[in-house]
């Protein structure tokens, strides 16, 4: 229980860092351990088949093209980091306060929740809800991918020179 | 219903509000167009240990693992092509500020 409590605090920590510090490259791999420790966490969750989708796809693949994005731009002179800082500071300040008025505001009016749910059937294996139940969804992941592939060679297709 | 799941509802419950304020905070205050992705992946995040939790709780692991694969692929999705969207305005304009991108605006 303590170690779900830590995880819990590393991921919000690691959010937290993601979005608050100041290179763009940090916010990318800050992410990527943002995927990690979720992935961690799904997995005490006996869901390990999604955690691996997680770590291998969410911390990997976008990471991976987060920061090769990141490494198409160029970086900010002397001048502009020091002004960018202190324009991002006015903005991003008031972040961790509202977290923590967050966790005060929940942790006062914190109650044990009396859940009710109807019981699991005999479906355990996700592979089998996938692949069985859920065809309509996988249909669904099969437009969306060539919809994104037609997507980006557009986006990416070199007009031709007249 | 799992056993530890009264356990772990309110830490859970916690983690997934703090981290859909801190996704939202950022795509909401923030002008860099990369950043703004990144707030959108910590809010997808955030959905993505509800749903698991959800299952959990309810002991239909396996329903809840399959819509989260189902999340993963449209989130590279989504992101892959914001991403080119991205660098072709970086392309257009020549910065990643979402100020600069308002010649829309009515």
């Amino acid at each position: 229980m303590q170690l779900d409590w830590f995880i819990i605090f590393s991921l919000v920590t690691a959010s937290l860092w993601t979005v608050m510090t100041r290179s763009l490259l940090r916010s990318g791999i800050g992410l990527a351990l943002t995927s990690v420790i979720l992935a961690i966490f799904m997995f005490r969750l006996n869901s390990p088949l999604a955690a691996v989708f997680e770590l291998s796809v969410c911390a990997g693949l976008i990471s991976v093209l987060f920061i090769s994005t990141i490494s198409l731009t160029h970086p900010l002179s002397a001048q502009e980091k020091i002004q960018h800082m202190w324009v991002r500071l006015a903005r991003f300040w008031f972040l961790p306060l509202l977290v923590i008025v967050l966790v005060v505001g929940l942790l006062l009016m914190r109650s044990r929740p009396q859940i009710h749910m109807p019981l699991a059937q005999d479906l355990k294996d996700a592979r089998v809800v996938l692949w069985n139940f859920r065809q309509i969804d996988l249909l669904g992941q099969a437009i969306v991918l060539l919809a994104g592939v037609f997507g980006v060679v557009v986006l990416f297709k070199e007009r031709q020179k007249k | 219903m799992n056993e530890l799941a009264p356990q772990l509802f309110w830490p859970c419950t916690l983690g997934i509000a703090m981290i859909f304020v801190i996704g939202l905070y950022c795509v909401l205050f923030t002008y860099n167009l990369i950043r703004a992705l990144i707030g959108l992946e910590i809010l997808i995040k955030g959905v993505t240990l509800l749903i698991i939790l959800a299952g959990y709780i309810t002991a239909h692991e396996a329903l809840a693992q399959s819509l989260v694969i189902t999340l993963i692929v449209i989130e590279v999705v989504v992101i892959t092509v914001a991403v080119g969207v991205v660098l072709g305005i970086r392309k257009h304009t020549g910065s990643l500020d979402a100020r600069n991108i308002r010649n829309l605006k009515g």
